[in-house]
């Protein structure tokens, strides 16, 4: 079957963070497919490249990277969520002046037709609220 | 039929309702997160009748709240839990 997630859910302020995370590592072990990852709202800064939580803490933007790495997953995240919360890959950065950026290998930038895609496309949404 | 996800606690009772009045027979509601606390035996909560009410299991146990879920609630685990999302049309997240 074919998955989409949709995770509202921010690292650190709502478990949705995690329990998308769960989930999608329990959907691959049982050789489901997951068209797309969508991150909207404050769940954006599951994609940040900056986060340093305690070692004894999991890194979710890396523990994503390293899943989407291993099943060729596609991490997408809200731009217009990204950009008003200071998450900024290379273009944006350039393109509001700013000094850096700060989206973490693995994710992309892109549009909520993505989301829109995902859902046609997908067998089943699925939602990680805050 | 239509798999149902709630992860607020009881106390978020606007939420428990509406989640309870959109619940069918033939449903299934997971309680997930902070919605594991909707299964203590302590407080029994008046499930709509054929629907099957279910909690995370890693949730409850992450709680210590093993010992104390009501009887007719049964434990899942995340690998049930995309079965369950199989075997139901759609899949609707209340939070």
């Amino acid at each position: 079957m074919i998955f989409s997630l949709l995770v509202y859910a921010a690292p650190h302020s709502h478990q949705g963070a995690e329990s998308a995370y769960r989930f999608a590592v329990a959907c691959l072990a049982q050789g489901h497919s997951i068209h797309r990852v969508f991150f909207y709202g404050d769940g954006i800064h599951g994609a940040s490249a900056l986060a340093a939580p305690p070692q004894d803490e999991p890194n979710l933007p890396a523990r994503w990277q390293a899943l989407a790495q291993a099943h060729e997953l596609d991490l997408v995240v809200c731009i217009a969520a990204a950009v008003r919360r200071g998450l900024l890959d290379a273009n944006e950065a350039r393109r509001y002046e700013k000094p850096g950026h700060n989206l973490h290998q693995g994710f992309e930038l892109s549009g909520l037709g993505q989301l829109a895609e995902a859902a046609i496309v997908s067998d089943r949404m699925i939602t990680f609220g805050a | 039929m239509t798999l149902h996800t709630l992860n607020r606690a009881p106390s978020d009772t606007a939420l428990l309702t509406d989640c309870l009045r959109a619940c069918s027979s033939g449903d299934t509601l997971l309680l997930i997160e902070d919605g594991v606390y909707c299964a203590l035996a302590e407080q029994p909560i008046a499930w709509p009748a054929g629907v099957n009410v279910c909690a995370l299991t890693a949730d409850v146990a992450a709680r210590g709240l093993d010992s104390r879920l009501a009887s007719s609630i049964s434990q899942v685990d995340d690998a049930d839990f995309v079965q369950l999302c199989c075997e139901h049309a759609r899949v609707i997240s209340w939070y």
